[in-house]
Parts: structure tokens; sequence; C-alpha cells
């Protein structure tokens, strides 16, 4: 146990400062009034919805929290049901199988929500696209409020993505290191 | 009359400052884990947002999932009125004393474990059934625990026991000591804390306490979530008057109450300190080795009441 | 005869023949004439009822004692009979389930009228009608022939209740079982009465309170009546008719059977061990404590394996009467060491649960009953979903298992409060070994109480929540406004006297007034909205203040939240996005407590077994699983079974003096006359 301790006081706070949002990085999103956006931004809930992609996504997901990134010191945290959720993370290219499942996800989560597709398949369909077995992007499905593309996209992105759809302006503070 | 606009105000000042309890302990938490954290009254930025969430029903959802949120806020604020944070003078420390405070939390875990079945889909039930075999071990060992407490006060009153136990100094009872460890133990189980049960878990087979709530959204999980965070200060404030009430107010001077404030404040915040490190250094049982953890407890809370017979009075 | 002092008597004897009249009316009611049951029987009940209440009501406030005797029985001894406050509070109780009942009956017992599982109705009335009145007239009764006699025709119109559906196997032999054990614990009573009575030169209980009893003497009459009432109560060990004889009974008669009958137990034994043997021994109070420890604790592990709603109901008896008797124990323990006002709370706390138990355990198999009167089923692995069709039964079941759970503020925490405080107060006592040990059993009660919430959880949530597992209960309606009525008085009862404890407390008084001569001054010395026991200082609780300010909460949270918000939206529940759920997704009884089986695993035997069939092939995969489990009760295995086989055995080996030769027999009967009349001479 004490060295457990120990180890903890000797690495110190590592989290690095959140990513700069500019007006530009930002997604217009219409259908929400900016003032709910900004209580939105401050106490932000996610799930993640994993729509058939190969978790390489998912992997720069989970680096999201941990203490370099540290999405949970923004206020935003990760929740275990829909219902839970003011914002759905989709990976991949919504395989046939779990087409059914998203769109009840997107059901079962109250207003006001957003959804952020992340990662090529989910912006574009990807090297997979549409066909027998998938049905391309997720904006196919369910209604998309921001794309972070890449493959996989590094964490700083999704970051920027997440925050960006919420219109994170840069007026807002970051937490400080202490 | 005045007492009783003390004990109003002191009870809103209690569930208005638990989520600020919250935040703290989620600070500390963050710090162990080497990360930045939110800022302190992140919990209220929380309850804000969830409050302004539309409402989303299942088909099947009852009156009775819709009603319950208010029943476990409402044992909750009535919980928080009978326990003296401040000040110890409490007219309203007469409503109920710590068998009824027992009481409210079974009442709030009865109607939450009555929600959880509520919707019909598996996961309610599951944290029902778990919740109810947890809270029915560590209810024998927690009553126990509040039994050589009132014994050796000779009240089940929680003002007068707190006056009586800051009366007599600075006095090391043996029996106190064994019940502070059951009295403990029965807080991080009731609660949900590690090792009992994960609060931040996502995978439904590791839940207790979230998995009846799962199918609550918008204002009815800001209610709960709300209600969650008094009960563990609820706990905290428990232990800290059984245990270690020097500080608190015995009368309404202005310089009582800024001193009292300032105490439990900060003993609050050593608490919260004590429940972070423990929760990182300890990983979560599996649920079959929880009873014996809590038979552990009622082993703890049997010590001290033997201890209290045997040498506190005499044989 | 004379004055007003007299009517608490004759409103008893209005009751006695109001219920007599049910009988002799429901004797008309054949098969085409069933109104005759309905209508004319249940309107006589209720008369009894509301004479029964008014007459305990009389006795108890008034403080009044009154005796009156008939030449009736045999040449030289009449009939006693006597009303003062102890019997008025039974007669109370008993009243207000028989008006219950005769608001619920008229509509439940149509099921019996019609259908392919039609039965006569005549016995059914007669036998309820016998079955009150045994009741009624043992409360009054004034010596132990009467108490007999009346106490035999509770037990055996009791039988006939129990086997009213004789179609069925299972049923006779719950009936037979029930039969047995009554007539065991007759025997054993008969047994008491008999040593107060060769002490006391006589069989009125005026003379047996005038015997003066050696401590051995007196232990002994303790010991056979408490065991012999225990049985009526269904104490463990003795409670293995329980189980299996109050869920086949009409639901009616369960209720009455549960509710009142076993209470018939409990009435006995302040009776005979306060007022009549009336030198109380604390270890006589270790005594009922243990036995009540262990009855709580095994009645609600025993309740929790049941599926059964009924059965599991029964269960729950058996752990209210543990409670009953802890707080019985707990008042023997204190008054036999001297400390007078901790032994009366304790007999208060006990009397208070009594009557607790009787309301909220009435309400429970009443509303038992109404699920079976309109889907036919008893199993809770069949039911579900029933809050949505029958909203107003289910909520008033919901009062009744908030009321048994000891939640706050009906009226089952008040009982178990008082029980606690009194328990708490062990360090009165100079004796180190009951200091510990009545903590002990307090925590113990605990953990019944948290047991019992568990239990009710299991059986509301399964029961009347989530989605219907069967077809009839998909499509079930609302019951009857009778038994609605029925069901309603008995909730708002369990509220109230939730709410006004101080008002029943100070009713109560005159009952221990009479037993051992002292009451509870204190308990509402501060006002009737504050309930302390023992003193402001030890303790309080106010009920009215707790319901006052849940209610609150509700409204200013509807004020707050509600007003102005949009109507929500409804969805799927939550499946993880699967699909649609299935109804045999949800959770079972049996689910819900595998964690407290797997916990308690030694308490019962448990069989279990899974068989699974796989297909053949390189890659077996299985085609069908069959699971099944058995929870049975250890003392039927270990007591009762080898005492069954020690009396056949017996009964084997004196066989042999069953010739079937005329002869043989002629000469058994010369010789005993020759004996007797060489004792006589």
């Amino acid at each position: 146990m004490w060295h457990v301790i120990h180890q903890i006081v000797r690495i110190g706070i590592v989290t690095e400062p959140a990513p700069r949002v500019t007006d530009a990085d930002g997604a217009a999103i219409e259908r929400i009034h900016q003032d709910i956006l900004d209580i939105l931004g401050q106490a932000l809930t996610i799930r993640e919805v994993d729509a058939g992609s190969c978790n390489g996504c998912e992997l720069e997901i989970s680096a999201l929290s941990n203490p370099y990134y540290n999405i949970e010191g923004l206020g935003i945290k990760f929740v275990a049901s829909p219902r839970h959720a003011d914002m759905l993370l989709v990976t991949g290219p919504v395989s046939r199988h779990m087409e059914e499942a998203l769109r009840r996800t997107y059901d079962a989560t109250p207003a006001p929500k957003l959804v952020v597709a992340v990662g090529d398949c989910g912006c574009t369909g990807g090297i997979f696209g549409e066909g027998y077995a998938t049905r391309g992007k997720v904006a196919n499905v369910i209604p998309v409020d921001a794309v972070v593309p890449g493959c996989p996209p590094p964490p700083l992105e999704i970051l920027r993505g997440i925050l960006g759809a919420v219109r994170r302006r840069q007026g807002h503070p970051t937490p400080d290191r202490t | 009359m005045t007492a009783w606009a003390f004990a109003a105000a002191q009870t809103l000042l209690f569930i208005a400052a638990a989520p600020l309890l919250g935040g703290w302990l989620q600070r500390v938490k963050c710090h162990m884990q080497n990360r930045a954290a939110p800022a302190v009254w992140q919990p209220y930025r929380n309850l804000a947002k969830l409050l302004r969430k539309r409402m989303l029903l299942a088909e099947n959802a009852s009156w009775l999932f819709r009603a319950v949120p208010y029943i476990v806020f409402g044992a909750m604020l009535l919980a928080a009125a009978v326990v003296p944070l401040i000040t110890v003078h409490l007219p309203s420390a007469a409503i109920a004393d710590v068998i009824v405070l027992v009481g409210f939390f079974a009442l709030a875990r009865f109607f939450t474990a009555l929600a959880g079945l509520d919707i019909g889909t598996a996961f309610g039930g599951m944290g029902a059934s778990r919740e109810m075999m947890v809270s029915a071990l560590a209810e024998p060992a927690m009553l126990m625990a509040v039994f050589t407490l009132s014994m050796t006060a000779n009240t089940t009153n929680l003002s007068v026991a707190t006056e009586y136990i800051l009366k007599s100094g600075l006095v090391l009872r043996p029996s106190f000591l064994f019940a502070l460890l059951a009295l403990a133990i029965v807080a991080v189980a009731e609660t949900s804390r590690i090792p009992v049960d994960n609060p931040a878990t996502h995978l439904e087979l590791t839940m207790l306490h979230e998995a009846m709530i799962l199918e609550y959204g918008g204002r009815h999980l800001a209610l709960i979530e709300w209600a969650s965070q008094v009960k563990l200060m609820i706990y905290a404030v428990l232990i800290v008057d059984f245990f270690f009430p020097w500080g608190i107010a015995t009368d309404f001077s202005a310089l009582a109450l800024t001193i009292g404030l300032v105490a439990v404040v900060a003993k609050l915040m050593l608490l919260a300190v004590v429940l972070v490190v423990w929760e990182t250094v300890l990983a979560k049982m599996r649920l079959f080795r929880v009873p014996q953890f809590l038979g552990f407890a009622f082993m703890l809370s049997l010590l001290a009441m033997l201890t209290h017979v045997v040498l506190e009075t005499g044989g | 005869m004379s004055g007003t002092n007299e009517i608490p008597l004759l409103l008893a004897y209005a009751a006695v023949a109001c219920t007599l009249l049910s009988g002799v009316v429901s004797m008309f009611a054949v098969r085409r004439h069933p109104n005759f049951l309905h209508f004319g029987s249940f309107l006589f009940l209720f008369f009894s009822g509301a004479a029964s209440i008014a007459a305990g009501a009389w006795a108890l406030l008034a403080k009044l004692s009154l005796t009156d005797h008939f030449a009736l029985g045999l040449p030289w001894l009449d009939w006693h009979v006597r009303i003062d406050p102890l019997s008025g509070f039974f007669l109370m109780l008993l009243g207000t389930l028989v008006v219950a009942i005769s608001l619920y009956g008229p509509s439940y017992t149509r099921e019996f009228a019609r259908g392919e599982a039609a039965q006569p109705l005549p016995p059914l009335g007669v036998f309820s009608a016998l079955f009150i009145v045994g009741m009624q007239m043992l409360l009054l009764a004034d010596d132990a022939l009467v108490f007999m006699i009346f106490w035999e025709m509770m037990s055996l119109s009791g039988y006939f209740l129990v086997v009213y559906q004789h179609q069925h196997a299972a049923n006779r032999h719950a009936a037979f079982v029930y039969l047995l054990l009554a007539h065991v614990g007759a025997l054993v009573i008969l047994l008491s009465f008999g040593v107060l009575a060769a002490f006391g030169g006589g069989l009125t209980f005026d003379q047996m309170r005038a015997a003066k009893l050696s401590p051995l003497w007196a232990t002994i009459a303790f010991g056979c009546a408490f065991a012999g009432f225990g049985t009526k109560s269904g104490m463990v060990p003795l409670h293995v008719w329980l189980p299996d004889a109050h869920p086949v009974a009409p639901s009616h008669i369960s209720a009455l059977m549960s509710g009142a009958m076993i209470k018939m137990g409990i009435y006995g034994m302040v009776r005979v061990i306060y007022d009549l043997i009336g030198d109380v021994r604390w270890e006589w109070g270790v005594v009922v404590l243990c036995i009540g420890t262990a009855s709580a604790l095994l009645g609600v592990l025993y309740a929790l394996m049941q599926h059964d709603l009924k059965r599991l109901l029964a269960y729950h008896s058996i752990e209210n009467i543990g409670i009953i008797l802890m707080g019985l124990g707990l008042s023997m323990i204190f008054l036999g060491s001297g400390h007078m006002m901790l032994g009366t709370l304790g007999l208060v706390a006990a009397l208070y649960h009594t009557i607790n138990h009787a309301l909220f355990k009435g309400l429970l198999f009443l509303g038992a009953g109404a699920v079976l009167y309109r889907t036919h089923e008893h199993d809770l692995d069949r039911m579900g979903g029933l809050i949505h069709r029958m909203p107003i039964t289910a909520l008033l079941f919901l009062v009744g298992c908030v009321a048994i759970s000891a939640l706050p503020p009906f009226n089952g925490f008040v009982s178990e409060w008082l029980t606690f405080q009194t328990a708490l107060q062990a360090p009165a006592l100079e004796n180190g070994l009951l200091r510990t040990m009545i903590p002990i059993a307090a925590a113990m009660l605990a953990l019944t109480g948290a047991l019992a919430a568990a239990c009710f959880v299991k059986a509301f949530g399964i029961g009347f929540l989530g989605q219907p597992r069967s077809r009839r209960v998909a499509r079930a309606r609302e019951v009857p406004a009778g038994m609605l009525g029925g069901m309603g008085l008995l909730a708002t009862l369990c509220l109230l006297l939730g709410v006004f404890p101080t008002t029943v407390i100070e009713a109560m008084a005159p009952i221990t007034q009479m037993l051992v001569q002292a009451a509870l001054p204190s308990a509402a010395a501060q006002g009737w909205m504050w309930l302390t026991p023992i003193s402001p200082q030890v303790a309080s609780y106010s009920a009215p203040f707790v319901l006052i300010a849940i209610v609150a909460v509700f409204g200013l949270g509807y004020l707050i939240l509600k007003r102005g918000a949009i109507a929500p939206r409804r969805a799927y529940a939550w499946d993880c996005g699967f699909g649609q759920l299935t109804q045999r997704m949800q959770y079972t009884s049996t689910a819900f407590s595998q964690p407290i089986r797997r916990v308690f695993g030694g308490v019962w035997k448990v069989d279990e077994q899974i068989d699974t069939l796989a297909s053949a092939g390189p890659i077996p995969r299985v085609t069908s699983l069959h699971y099944s489990l058995r929870t049975q009760d250890w003392s039927w295995l270990k007591c009762y079974v080898p005492i069954g086989r020690l009396v056949l055995a017996a009964a084997n080996r004196i066989v042999f003096i069953q010739t079937g030769n005329i002869h043989t027999y002629l000469k058994f009967s010369f010789v005993t006359l020759l004996v007797f009349l060489w004792i006589v001479s």
C-alpha cells in the first residue's frame, strides 16, 4: 500500500491542458439553443456506442480517461445508460446487426441530445462503405451533429470534436494543474 | 421558535452542502489518480443540467416509478433534519432518533428497489436483489454499533447522544473504537463505495446500486443522485458526531456557530480524504465476498458491545 | 343486571348472537339461492364485528371488568364469562377483521358458487360462523371449561374451513396436520389448566388467580401454557401446520386465521402467564425471548424462498409471532427482575405488534385473495404488471407491504421501535449475561426486519410490477368495490395506528394496569404528537411530523419541478438495444432470493437440479435445459418425520393385541371391569 501511495505522490498531476477550440472547429448546431449548449458544456455525460467498429477508435476514446487527457477534469464523464447521457459517441460503419440497437439507443436518450461520429468509418463509411454488411456513415441511421475524422483519430482530436460540439468557446477557463 | 428556525436552516444547509462534499471527494480522488480535478462545485452543474433535460419514461413505467424519486428525497431530507451538523440543540432531533434514521434509509432503499423492478428488465431486478441482500446483512452490524453508543449515552436521540459524548471529554473507550470501525464498514456498504460497489462502473454485472436507477433520467435522476449525496454526508456526519464531536456548537451564539461550521467542514474534508485513500488502495470485492466483509463488521460491533458490557459497566 | 355498566357484556352477547344467526342464514344458501350467503350471512357478520368492536372499545376505554354466569354445561359447574380490558382489546382486533371480511366476502365467495370448481356454500357459512363464535366466546371465557370448549370449536371449524376445497390431496394433508397439532396443543393447554385448577381448587379463572403455586409448579404451568398456546400461534418448532394450512383455506378465512386465530394463542399466553399464574419469573422470559428470536429469523428466511404468495405470507406470520414473543420475553425478563415500567413497555410493544400484525396481515391476505379471484394464480412467478391492471388493489397491497416491512410512518414501524427501545434498556438489569444477550437478540430483530423488507420487495415487485408473466394476469381487471372496501378499511387503520401511536398506547393503559399494575405515563406526556415511552431525553418519535414532511416534499416537488414542465415522452424500456423484451427475461422470485439463499445456505434443505439435453455429434449443442429447485423445512424432516416413524413403530409392536377375535375383546372388557371394581371398592 505504501508503495502505491509513494508512487502517486512522486508522479504528481500530469494532466495536459485541454485543446483550444476555435469557432472554426465548432460544429454548427442550429437545432439546440446556445444556452442549453453552455449548460451541457459544463456537465456533459457521454454514452459511447460501438456500432461495428474495429475497436481502434475505442482504444483512442478510452485514452481520454487517462490522467494525460483527463476528460473528467473538464466536467465530462462516460455513463452506463443512454437515459443518463447527453451525447452519443458513435464509432464504426454501423453494421446491420447494430443498426437497430443504434436507433434504439438514440431513441432512449432524452432531449436535448447530441451525436458525434468518431473515425473515418463513422464519418464517411471508411474502407467498408455501404454494402450488404454495413450501412456506411452514422448519419445514414441517426442524425449526427459533429464528426471527428481519422483512422483512428488521436485523442486530442476526439476531445476537440466533443468540446466543439458543445461550442466550448475560447473564454472558458481550463482547470488548473494543481 | 428560533430553535425551529435554526433547525430548518441547518437542514437546508445540509441538503445544499451535500453535493459540495461530493465535489471535494471527486477532487481528492482525481488528485490521487494523478489527474487534474474539475471544480469543487461540478456536482451542482451536473444537477442543474439534469433538471433541464426533458423527461423520458419507459412505456410500462407506473405511477410508483414516477413517485419514487420524491419519496427517496423526502426520506433523506427528514434524515438530514435530525442529524446535528453545526449545533446540538436541535428541536427537530426529537422527531426521530437513530433507529428511525435507519428506518428512513430502509424506506428509501425499499422504494428504490421497487423502482428497479418496475420496468421489467433484468438489470433492475439484479440491482434490487443484490442491494437488498447487502443491506440485510449490513443492518444488524449497524444497529449493534448504534446500540453500543446508545447504551453508553443512555439515549437514542442523536442530539442528546452527541452532547453526552461531548461533555464526557477526551475519554478513550475501546468499545467506541470497535464501533467506529464497524460503522465505517457499514457506511461504505450502504453508500455503495469500494470495496462493496463501484459508483463509477459501466458494467451492469458489477453494479449494485446503479443498476436500480439505470432507467431514470432528467429531474428524477437529479433527485436520486442528490439523495445519494445527502446519504453519504449523513453517514459522514454521524461518524463525526459520535466519535469526534469536539467543536460542535452547544448554543446559538454567533461565535459558537462559526466554530461549529468550521469544525464540521474541516472534519468532513479530512474524512473524505480518508475515504479516498481507502478506495484507492482497495479493489472492489466479488459479490459473494461481501457477506464475509459485513460479517466481519458484525463481529466488530459485537466486540464493541461486549467490551462495553464487560469493561465499561463493570461486568 | 343494572344500568349502562352492563352494556359491554350485552354487546358481546349480541355479537355472538349475530354470528350464530349468520351461520343459520347460510344454511339456506343452496345452489339456487347463493345470496343467502352473500348478503344475508355477511350482513350478520358485519353487525357481529361492529358489536365486537363496540363491546371491546367500551370495556377497554371505560376500564371495566364485568362477569356473568350461565347455568349451562355440567350440573355443578356453571359457564362463567368475563369481559375486561384485555379481552376487550382482542375483541376489538377480532371485530375489525370480521368487519373487513364482511365487506370483502360477498364478492369473493361468488367464485365458489359458480364454475367447474363450485363448492357447496352452506358449509362455508356455517363453519365460518362457528369459527368466529369460537374465538369470540373464548375471549369472554372466565373458566377453563368454557375456554376449552370454544378453543376446540375454533380448531375444529378451522379444520373444515381448511379442507373446504377437499378435492386436492394436498389440502387434505394440510388439514390433517393442522388438526393433529391443534389437538396436541389443546392437550398441553389442558395440562396447564389442570395444574392451576389443582392448586386453585376449581376450574374458574378467579380460583386459579388465587392459587398459590411453588416456583416449580408455576414453571410447569408456564411451560405447558407456552407450548400449548405456542402451537396455535405457530412458533418454531411447532409451526409446521401453518404454511400448509393457511394458503389452502379461502382467502378471507386465511386472513381471519392469520390475523385472529394465531392471536388467540397470544391472548392465551398473556391471560395464563400474566393473569392466572401472576408472578412472572425472568427465566421464563429468557425462554420466550430465545424462541421468539428463532421464530422470527427462521420464519423470514423460509418466507424468502417461497414463490407461492399465500405460503410466503403464512411464513411471515411465523416471523411476526416471533417478534411478538420477543416483546413478551423482554417484558417478562424486566418484570421478573423488578423493573415494572420497562416490563410494561415490553408488554405494550408486544400487544401493539399483535394488533398491527392482525391489520396488515389481514390486508395482505385479502390482497392475495383479490389477485386469486381475478387471475386464479397464486404463484408469484406467473404474476406481474398487476399495478397497471388492478391499480387500487396494488396500492392497498403496497400499504400492507410497507407496513409489514416496518417502515415509517406506518404501524409496523412503531411496534418494532418500541421493541427496540425495550431491548435498549437492558443495562438496567444486573445479570451480565442478559445484558449481553438482549442486544444480540435486538440485532437479530434488525436482521429480521431487513430480510422482511427484502421479501416484500420481492413479493410486490415480482407480483405487481414489471410485465405480466402469464395470459390470465395480462387480462386481469380490478376487483369489485366490496373487496376494495374491506382492504381499504384495514389499510386506513394501518396508517392511523402508525401516525397516532400515543393515542393507542394511552388506550392500552387499562390492560397493563390490570395485568401488572403499571402503565406508561410518559408515553404521551409531551403531547399527542410525540411518542416518548421512557422519557423525552432517552427516545422520542413523532410520526405525524414524518407523514407531514413526506407529504410536503411531494407537494413542493410537484410545485417546483413539475409545473410548466413538458409532459414526459414514452419510449421503449432500455434493454441494451437488443429488441423487444419478453416477460421471460425478467427476474423471477427464485432469482431475486438467490443471493440470500447462497448466503444463508444451511438454513434450508436445498435440492437444486439442472438437467441439460444436448444433441449428439462432434460439437454437442444444448437443445433443452431443465432447472428445478426445492427448498424444504428442516424441522419437518428432523423433528416430525422421526416422531411419525416412532409412533408407527410403536403401533406396530402393540398391534398383536388386535386379534380380530371377539372372544379376546370380551375377555379384555371383563378383566378391565374387574380391575376397576377392585380399585373403587
